[in-house]
């Protein structure tokens, strides 16, 4: 643990890890409500990364169309809700298990294909989410349906800002040791060795389709997890969560930060809001109104990091030792 | 059963303008296996690129001329500078650096044309109906949006099985190195395959722009169609994009003419009216997602 914290990898984690975990104190102390909603989504975002770097980073597999896992988290909580089912023991292994049987058959339909098809149908299925999201009358159709947080009676309440942060760090944190148990396990050496070799991996005798479809269902069933807390979060659902554009984001993060890496989701969930944050303001101190065309320096930023960059932020952080 | 023919034609205008889409992605995905997201891009730069060139000439006809060797320069520059660093890349590489492309291309359209929507009027010699069997009016623009989509269709057919360009691009699609290492200049050919597919997409932005509006990111959700078209189709094949683009035509305006009434015998008026057009969407991925499952490398496609 304190060997670790030698090398400059462990340190970094272990600052960023102690700064989201005192961030509520921080904001209270300087009164700066809105740096802690971005904190809950930066956690939100990052267990929604973590789950796409299980099957993006360690599978190789490109699933274009992760943030439908936001939408039916979300959609599962905000229908719940308006029909008047409160309770957060109730909505959020429902919602849980709409997640996870969704993941489940867009899994056993699309593993079946490889590279661009792949990229595609899962984009598609996304999609095909989306387009339903809009077209839910009952439910505010394109532009959304307000909802009331889940009730946990007694237990914690998540109108309170600092107490929903903390709880979201902590699922994050949960997601985080589960893949690490994930990327270690017999499990994750078969993904990842499907990943460097998939014909390999089959004359060893694995059947790599079902452990695909394995990691593909978990990833999602995290992805929903992170769907139910961002429709918490905001006490909103509405079919733009699951837009493609958010899909992207996600990939961009987990490359940003890192393919394949523990921490890489972090550093780039991180990185992706401060730059989404930072930039209006530095382009603006270089002309009055260019703030507001930050994506004109993200946009290129992009292909700078796919074509020079692979590694992502990680690896800025000194070679791994494993 | 005139309502039903004139469904079916806007299908087929609506299948063409998706298939010059899919024709210039299909081409860069077969020959130098870039998944290039922001083709999107292109054409909303194609429509954008239309609207001021139609107010400087002050003619419809000239502005869409002088769009095509506009678009084809664009789609040459970003050749060079960024797409053919991508060629030899993976995937996810190329998928990132081309949505950060159509960041940038949405970002730039928004600081040089700003926020707002623009619209090119239906050329005044096109503005009127032409029968298109006794008794039946049909829009002469949308008419001749078929009738120039089906001309560059042809063209295309012919370019690529008939000429020594077309031959180059075939032996492209099959084995690249092979052709590199035959003395052909393939960097070239790369550039040149890359413009065309360019003014495909700008000459459909262009002639998209008098029916829909022209506004940023209206090349993203056409994009998302113009992959599907090519995944159903397989990707590479040309003839794979036009069957697809026919079929996904006509699924979406068929479905939006149509569902509305079936949906009515059981749901509330205005339920079905909103429900209708998402369903149309649905059906076209559920079709894609369905043809997959079926061939895993689309209707004509051998590659992966």
């Amino acid at each position: 643990m304190i060997a670790a914290l030698r090398t400059p990898r462990g340190l970094v984690t272990a600052l960023l890890l102690v700064a989201l975990a005192v961030l509520p104190l921080l904001t209270q102390a300087f009164d700066q409500r809105y740096l802690l909603s971005i904190g809950t989504r930066i956690v939100i975002w990052g267990i929604a990364a973590v789950s796409l770097n299980m099957i993006l980073g360690y599978g190789g597999l490109v699933s274009f169309g992760h943030a439908v896992f936001f939408g039916i988290g979300g959609y599962a909580v905000g229908i719940m809700g308006h029909h008047g089912v409160t309770s957060g023991w109730v909505q959020w292994p429902v919602a849980l298990a709409a997640a996870t049987l969704w993941a489940a058959l867009v899994g056993a339909l699309s593993l079946r294909t490889r590279g661009l098809y792949f990229i595609m149908i899962t984009l598609a299925f996304a999609q095909l989410v989306y387009y339903i999201g809009g077209g839910l009358e009952a439910y505010g159709a394109d532009d959304g349906l307000n909802i009331s947080r889940s009730r946990f009676p007694g237990v914690i309440d998540l109108r309170d800002k600092a107490s929903f942060y903390w709880l979201c760090l902590a699922l994050f944190c949960a997601t985080l040791w589960f893949c690490s148990r994930f990327a270690n396990s017999r499990f994750g050496l078969v993904i990842r060795g499907a990943k460097s070799n998939e014909l390999r991996m089959q004359a060893l005798g694995f059947p790599v389709f079902r452990y695909r479809l394995a990691a593909f269902t978990l990833s999602g069933a995290f992805g929903g997890l992170a769907g139910i807390l961002l429709a918490n979060e905001g006490a909103y659902v509405s079919p733009a969560m699951m837009s493609w554009v958010k899909s992207g984001d996600l990939i961009v993060i987990v490359v940003l930060g890192g393919m394949g890496t523990l921490f890489g989701p972090l550093y780039g969930t991180i990185a992706f809001f401060v730059l989404e944050e930072a930039l209006p303001p530095l382009l603006d101190l270089f002309r009055k109104g260019w703030g507001e065309y930050w994506q004109i320096v993200f946009g290129p930023l992009l292909v700078l990091i796919a074509l020079y960059a692979r590694g992502g932020i990680d690896s800025l952080l000194g070679k791994r030792d494993g | 059963m005139d309502y039903l023919l004139l469904q079916v034609l806007n299908g087929v205008q609506l299948g063409l303008l998706m298939f010059l889409l899919a024709a210039g992605l299909t081409l860069t995905f077969g020959i130098m296996d870039l998944v290039n997201l922001a083709h999107g891009s292109l054409y909303m730069m194609g429509a954008y690129i239309a609207w001021t060139l139609v107010g400087w000439t002050d003619s419809f006809v000239w502005g869409a001329l002088l769009t095509l060797p506009a678009t084809f320069l664009l789609g040459v520059v970003v050749e060079t500078v960024v797409a053919r660093r991508l060629y030899a890349r993976d995937h996810l590489d190329q998928v990132l650096a081309t949505f950060g492309l159509i960041l940038f291309f949405n970002e730039l359209v928004r600081m040089l044309w700003g926020p707002a929507g623009k619209s090119i009027a239906v050329p005044s010699f096109l503005n009127r109906t032409v029968e298109i069997l006794p008794g039946v009016p049909y829009p002469a623009y949308r008419f001749a949006i078929i009738v120039v989509g089906a001309a560059v269709a042809l063209l295309l057919a012919w370019l690529v099985a008939r000429t020594r360009i077309g031959m180059l691009i075939r032996a492209g699609a099959s084995n690249r190195r092979m052709i590199g290492a035959l003395g052909v200049n393939i960097e070239l050919l790369f550039t040149l395959v890359f413009g065309l597919g360019a003014a495909f997409a700008g000459l459909a932005g262009l002639m998209a722009a008098p029916i829909t509006s022209v506004k940023i990111g209206m090349g993203d959700d056409i994009l998302i169609l113009a992959f599907v078209i090519i995944v159903i189709g397989g990707i590479g094949s040309i003839k794979g994009a036009f069957v697809a683009a026919m079929v996904v035509g006509q699924i979406d305006i068929v479905g939006r003419a149509f569902l509305p009434d079936l949906l009515k015998t059981f749901l509330s008026s205005s339920a079905a009216s909103s429900a209708a057009p998402a369903i149309s969407q649905v059906l076209v991925y559920v079709v894609m997602a369905g043809v997959l499952v079926w061939r895993p490398t689309g209707l004509f496609g051998q590659r992966t």
